[in-house]
């Protein structure tokens, strides 16, 4: 039977640490993240888990030394939030090129400048380009999940890449919801022991890694985490299926809400998808065919699922919260026009911004977006591509 | 057991030859060194910060390193082996492991002093049980001869240059070997290589197998910095360690010793006139400049000696 209960985001990591009981955390404090490590030290001074954890003096640190222990051999994990994952960027990309598949948990926080603890995407949509899967979760239970499925996905031979397995700072990972917890066998033996091929503590076969590989090299390592990448597609479906059979929870690269004959879509990740979804209801109750997908995986990004999923709509609205600077969209609302492009689709397309460092997004906002799509589509409203919304007046 | 040349030497290359490292180059001899400290049954895994040594020991796809090998980035040599080292233990923990492994790791003075310096510090106030060895040839050189913050006074680098209104670089050398003894760990000495590497090799030992985390500082001359003949290494060496530029000494514990005195503290041009990044200072205006150079070697000596309690 499973088990249930209510427990913060942060919590619901954490107690998922617990089940896997890793081998090595490496983690240095930063708001919102900071709870997970704290529970994890507990667990540890406890005796509940035998997990070495390396209190070090630094994110940068803290990702060097995860990567460390994992190409011992060792399962090794860390977690973060902002300026941390930012101050690791430099060696996210070793890490993901030397195939190490360590799991980091990350707590969404807005990037300093100024100094701000809440909520937005900036800093692992930062971190997208740097070859970790990303994987987004709506609520605590869904972050729960996804660190389950985490350790198997990263570390399928298929894939080998690192992972990032997101929540929304402070609405999730603080917010105490319900959850539906997996026994502590049943997830034992679903993720299984670390078994890599290739290891640094290996007596029978020494390994170097980490070489000085120029121009004849590079560019052919970059293609094997791109195939890699692509691979770990199928692996996230099949994982899911698998975990489906413990949990009965089912998921996909992405959730459709009433998309069966949608017309107006939003398109959003991670914890506003609630309030979203609300939006939809209430349209739905007045006969308006509103619809939403949640986009689950960002890395691999399943660009022609979601374009065959969005074939009928006929206005779409991406929802980024973070921004990239480039004076046109963000970093979801690029990459998903791009892919429609390629598809073919002729709907009306609008990218917003909002919920940037915590800003509010309600259900009244996405339904005056609902209602934007339709006078857009209509022709009745000047049409504006790329919006804050929610912004002071 | 007394040390044995002959015996020493005939232990097999756990960096073996075909690198690409410069002839002459102090890194390399160090390395060598440092590792024939190990017992021959012991395995280990070596880290390496980025650096020469790092760029010429392991191009994809040769390797010259018989032990395990990690190099991760310029910065983190002691966070990456912390998470080895700390790995070892857990696999330990678990019956998954016998076998002994040591942890040593390379780093030259921009990966330790600078750079690497907030991740050394965090890795030696662990405790880690490995060992840092820094390889301080005075100078940023892989990217071309920079100034580092181990670069001494009046050297010209490239950062530093000698012109018409500089004489070089303008600080004092930092104190790295006293730093990381404040951090109050079980093994700390500075060294480099001399004669027999009678000093080099117990030092290296006694690092390798001290539980706990253990610092090396060993002074390798670079030819192309320090613009010396390749040959001339051995003598520049015992020059900087004779005229007290570079003093030989272990803190074990907390307990500082002196572990070579000169008979007779030969000045410090004799260790400067070896090197042309130096040479500006033999010009006849100079004078002044090598006074207060000596002044420096001396103050420096003297706190030394007395922290030796001598």
């Amino acid at each position: 039977m499973s088990i249930r209960e209510r427990m913060s985001g942060n919590e619901a990591v954490a107690y998922a640490i617990r089940q896997v009981n890793p081998d090595v955390m490496a983690a240095f404090p930063i708001t919102p993240s900071t709870e997970i490590p704290q529970m994890v030290s507990t667990f540890i001074a406890n005796g509940d888990i035998d997990t070495e954890f390396i209190p070090v003096e630094s994110e940068h640190s803290s990702m060097s030394a995860t990567m460390g222990a994992c190409a011992a051999g060792a399962r090794a994990i860390t977690a973060t939030s902002s300026c941390g994952l930012a101050f690791m960027w430099e060696v996210l990309y070793v890490a993901a090129s030397d195939r190490l598949p360590v799991v980091m948990a990350v707590v969404n926080r807005a990037l300093t400048g100024p100094i701000n603890i809440n909520c937005d995407h900036s800093d692992s949509m930062g971190a997208r380009d740097s070859g970790w899967l990303q994987i987004y979760a709506e609520t605590n239970q869904e972050a729960y999940d996804n660190y389950i499925q985490s350790f198997r996905i990263a570390e399928h031979p298929d894939v080998k890449l690192p992972m990032m397995v997101c929540q929304d700072g402070f609405i999730t990972s603080h917010a105490v919801m319900n959850i539906e917890l997996i026994e502590d066998e049943k997830v034992k033996s679903f993720v299984g022991s670390y078994e890599p091929e290739n290891y640094l503590l290996n007596p029978e076969m020494p390994m170097a890694i980490g070489p000085y590989a120029n121009s004849p090299f590079y560019m052919e390592t970059k293609m094997n985490q791109r195939i890699a990448m692509k691979n770990a597609k199928k692996v996230i479906l099949d994982v899911a299926k698998e975990f489906e059979k413990i949990s009965g929870r089912s998921y996909g690269l992405f959730e459709e809400y009433h998309m069966e004959d949608a017309e107006y879509v939003i398109v959003i990740m991670g914890s506003a998808a609630g309030t979203t979804k609300d939006a939809v209801d209430e349209l739905r109750a007045k006969g308006v065919k509103a619809g939403m997908i949640k986009v689950r995986v960002f890395r691999p990004f399943p660009g022609e699922e979601l374009a065959a999923a969005l074939k009928d709509a006929k206005a779409i609205a991406i929802m980024d919260r973070a921004e990239s600077f480039s004076g046109m969209g963000g970093p979801l609302g690029s990459e998903l026009k791009a892919a429609l492009m390629d598809a073919g689709c002729k709907a009306t397309v609008v990218n917003n911004f909002y919920g940037i460092g915590g800003r509010d997004y309600t259900v009244e906002d996405a339904e005056a977006i609902y209602n934007d799509l339709m006078e857009f589509e209509a022709g009745t409203k000047p049409f504006k591509q790329f919006r804050y919304i929610g912004l002071r007046k | 057991m007394a040390y044995n040349f002959r015996e020493v030497m005939s232990k097999p290359e756990r960096l073996a030859p075909g690198h690409r490292m410069c002839a002459g180059c102090g890194g390399t001899i160090a390395a060598r060194m440092v590792l024939r400290a190990l017992k021959p049954g012991d395995k280990a895994v070596i880290g390496n910060a980025t650096g020469c040594m790092e760029v010429s020991t392991f191009m994809y796809p040769y390797t010259a390193w018989e032990d395990s090998y990690m190099h991760n980035a310029f910065e983190n040599a002691g966070a990456t082996l912390s998470g080895i080292e700390t790995a070892y233990h857990a696999l330990k923990k678990k019956g998954k492991l016998d076998e002994t492994y040591k942890f040593i790791t390379f780093g030259g003075d921009g990966g330790t002093y600078d750079i690497g310096f907030q991740s050394l510090s965090g890795a030696m106030e662990r405790n880690h049980d490995l060992v840092y060895v820094c390889y301080d040839n005075g100078a940023y050189m892989n990217t071309g001869i920079q100034r580092s913050s181990a670069t001494p006074m009046f050297a010209d680098t490239t950062t530093t240059p000698v012109g018409k209104v500089s004489n070089g670089k303008m600080q004092n050398r930092k104190d790295l070997a006293q730093i990381i003894a404040d951090h109050d760990v079980p093994y700390v000495a500075q060294t480099t290589l001399l004669t027999t590497m009678k000093d080099l090799y117990e030092k290296a030992e006694k690092a390798i197998y001290t539980p706990g985390a253990a610092f090396l500082n060993v002074m390798a001359p670079c030819p192309r910095g320090w613009r010396y003949d390749a040959s001339d290494i051995m003598e520049i060496c015992k020059l900087a360690v004779e005229t007290c530029y570079w003093p030989l000494f272990e803190v074990v514990d907390g307990q500082w010793i002196l572990t070579y005195e000169p008979k007779k503290k030969l000045p410090i041009e004799d260790f400067l006139r070896t090197q042309g990044r130096f040479k500006h200072l033999f010009k006849p205006e100079n004078e002044g400049l090598l006074e207060q150079y000596q002044a420096e070697v001396d103050r420096r000596w003297e706190d030394l000696l007395f922290r030796c309690s001598k």
